[in-house]
């Protein structure tokens, strides 16, 4: 045997154990949300008894039924349910506006600031930027409680303000990923613009914003999954289901679910109702997430 | 986000842009009327983010800090009681077993999540460069913590469970994951790699990816089999973007909640009653807000504590291969 065919033969077979855990990684990574959809579509007491099963048991549209109020309390508790359900609409319509909200102005104002960081010239400049950049070492747990303290004595408990203004305005974070980017843009064309007599805001919004569009996608789109999957701040500041978020109304469902013998069917139909937004974002913005979450690390 | 790792990097980076700009200063005219009016455009264009920093970090940060020497319930003005809230701590032994609770967690999901993402990534580089496959992989992280904690809530019941049923099939004995002192903290430790693996692995390939292909050629040349060039030439040079995910993970880790609050509630008898847990519970369970902002307090200073650590160590490394 030579020594290339030796080295290919090695180099298959290592090929082929790499495939052989990627394919184990990825049945480990997708098999819970198959079994979501398997248990959201059995029926409680066909499962105890079949728990096995790799179908649907008793396959029924019960649990999501009952999860969106479409079934009656007595439907729901002869299924196994407790007769708690989701006012899905309601709540998808909380979390959209909490998340596209918070999302949306802080990646507005962070573009702001870092172009009067990256393109203005002025006193205090570098100062104001180091001040910014401290709050990078600050963990949420240290802010948070005093910051429901705040909201309290604001008396914005319970409103999308309250619940939005704390990360809506400033990300040390966003800001100094976005000057970074805009340092490294050229400004021919900008200087240009501006000896054409071009006022320094058509500029920014003209030129450099679009220029920067590719960062701004990867910070919102990460900010949007971020805000969209919060559980600790919507649970401190919010009391009442007229706000909360998705997360929120998931977690109270399953405290409902009786604990000797839990609604495991509804639970997952719940699950699956609080996941489905998330994964309609992936199928229409699948590739650049990928790539924007590579791009987070490497910048 | 990329705390530290990124501050390190942006004083490099901005010592730099500082030094460019001061070169073109030179050569530009300083009269020049095209930075007339840049002071007065400028505050207007960080005041939002100026407000926001000075009333939503700022102040609650150095609240925090006062918070930590006074007696509050919320509802009545906070009393200045000096050190009593940290002599408290010393001897709180729920405290301290939080703190070994956490730092455990920390230890298992950082750690079991680097190797499998590291694995991943290297697997991901070296056989496909499927987006698809890639997207997948990632689909846990962008489920919330409560999703995911619900869904293995379910797989690891001890009756109806599918892994207990599993494991039952093999011939094994079925594991009480969620509800025994021992696998609390490993089963939710698992839960978090499964929902974080692949958002690391995604950051480490985007690494490896800009590791150029001709750095490898010569170890080729030379017979040097892959496994070794992985060791000698790839992980060496992947050490900055390793310690940046190591030192996000560990922050993270350190104020795990939601996957806790949603499976073990941080029973069974405090075995998994993580920090954030514990602070949640002393705050809005007992409204002793004084004690949770001191324990707040000390989980930052550990934070930052093994932040600086990490950083030190990466640095001496990197001195060692230089």
């Amino acid at each position: 045997m030579t020594a290339t065919a030796t080295r290919r033969r090695r180099f298959s077979v290592g090929k082929g154990f790499a495939w052989a855990y990627l394919i184990g990684v990825l049945v480990v990574t997708i098999f819970p949300f198959y079994w979501i959809l398997r248990t959201a579509l059995s029926d409680n007491y066909a499962l105890s008894a079949d728990p096995a099963s790799p179908l649907p048991v008793g396959f029924t549209w019960g649990p999501f039924k009952r999860v969106l109020g479409l079934a009656t309390t007595q439907e729901s508790i002869a299924e196994g349910g407790s007769g708690a359900s989701i006012e899905i609409g309601h709540f998808l319509v909380n979390s959209i506006v909490y998340a596209t909200v918070s999302t949306v102005l802080v990646v507005f104002f962070s573009t702001l600031a870092a172009y009067a960081f990256s393109r203005l010239h002025w006193r205090g400049r570098n100062l104001m930027f180091s001040l910014f950049l401290t709050a990078l070492m600050v963990p949420g747990i240290l802010t948070l409680l005093p910051n429901f303290v705040l909201v309290k004595e604001l008396g914005l408990l319970n409103t999308f303000a309250g619940m939005i203004l704390p990360f809506g305005l400033f990300s040390a974070f966003n800001i100094f990923f976005l000057r970074q980017f805009m340092l490294g843009l050229s400004t021919e064309i900008e200087e240009a613009a501006l000896i054409d007599g071009a006022g320094r805001l058509r500029v920014l919004f003209g030129i450099t914003l679009p220029m920067t569009s590719g960062p701004i996608f990867t910070l919102s789109i990460l900010g949007f999954i971020g805000m969209w999957n919060d559980y600790f701040w919507p649970l401190l500041v919010t009391s009442d289901e007229s706000v909360q978020p998705l997360t929120l109304a998931l977690a109270v469902f399953k405290q409902s679910s009786p604990q000797a013998q839990p609604d495991w069917a509804g639970l997952m139909a719940a699950t699956l109702v609080a996941a489905v937004p998330m994964l309609a974002l992936f199928m229409a913005f699948g590739r650049r997430i990928v790539n924007s979450i590579g791009f987070s690390g490497i910048k | 986000m990329a705390v530290l790792e990124t501050t390190a990097r942006d004083q490099r980076a901005s010592g730099e842009a500082t030094r460019r700009r001061k070169n073109a200063r030179r050569t530009t005219n300083p009269y020049s009327p095209a930075h007339r009016g840049d002071a007065k455009l400028a505050w207007v264009l960080i005041a939002p983010a100026l407000v926001g920093f000075a009333v939503f970090a700022a102040y609650p940060t150095l609240r925090g800090i006062y918070l930590s020497f006074t007696d509050f319930a919320v509802l009545s003005p906070p009393e200045w009681i000096g050190l009593d809230n940290y002599r408290q701590l010393l001897g709180d032994e729920v405290f301290w077993s939080s703190l070994g609770v956490t730092v455990y967690f920390v230890l298992l999901s950082v750690s079991l999540g680097l190797v499998v993402s590291v694995v991943t990534a290297a697997v991901l580089h070296r056989i496909t460069s499927s987006t698809v496959i890639r997207g997948l992989i990632i689909l846990p992280f962008l489920i919330s913590g409560v999703v995911a904690g619900t869904v293995w809530w379910w797989m690891l019941d001890s009756q109806l469970g599918i892994v207990n049923i599993v494991i039952k099939a093999f011939g094994g004995d079925g594991i009480q994951f969620l509800t025994s002192r021992d696998w609390a903290i490993p089963s939710v430790a698992l839960i978090n790699v499964w929902k974080q693996m692949g958002y690391t692995a995604i950051i480490i390939f985007a690494g490896l990816q800009t590791i150029p292909a001709t750095i490898y050629e010569a170890g080729r040349v030379d017979g040097a089999s892959e496994l070794r060039m992985f060791r000698t030439l790839t992980l060496p040079l992947l050490r900055p973007i390793l310690a940046l995910v190591v030192v996000l993970n560990v922050i993270n880790a350190f104020q795990v909640f939601d996957i806790v609050s949603v499976t073990t509630k941080g029973g069974p008898a405090n075995a998994s009653n993580v920090l954030q847990m514990y602070i949640y519970s002393k705050a809005f369970g007992q409204f002793d807000f004084g004690y949770a902002a001191t324990m707040s307090l000390a989980l930052f200073v550990i934070l930052i504590a093994i932040t600086f650590l990490q950083m030190r160590l990466l640095r001496a490394s990197e001195s060692d291969t230089n």
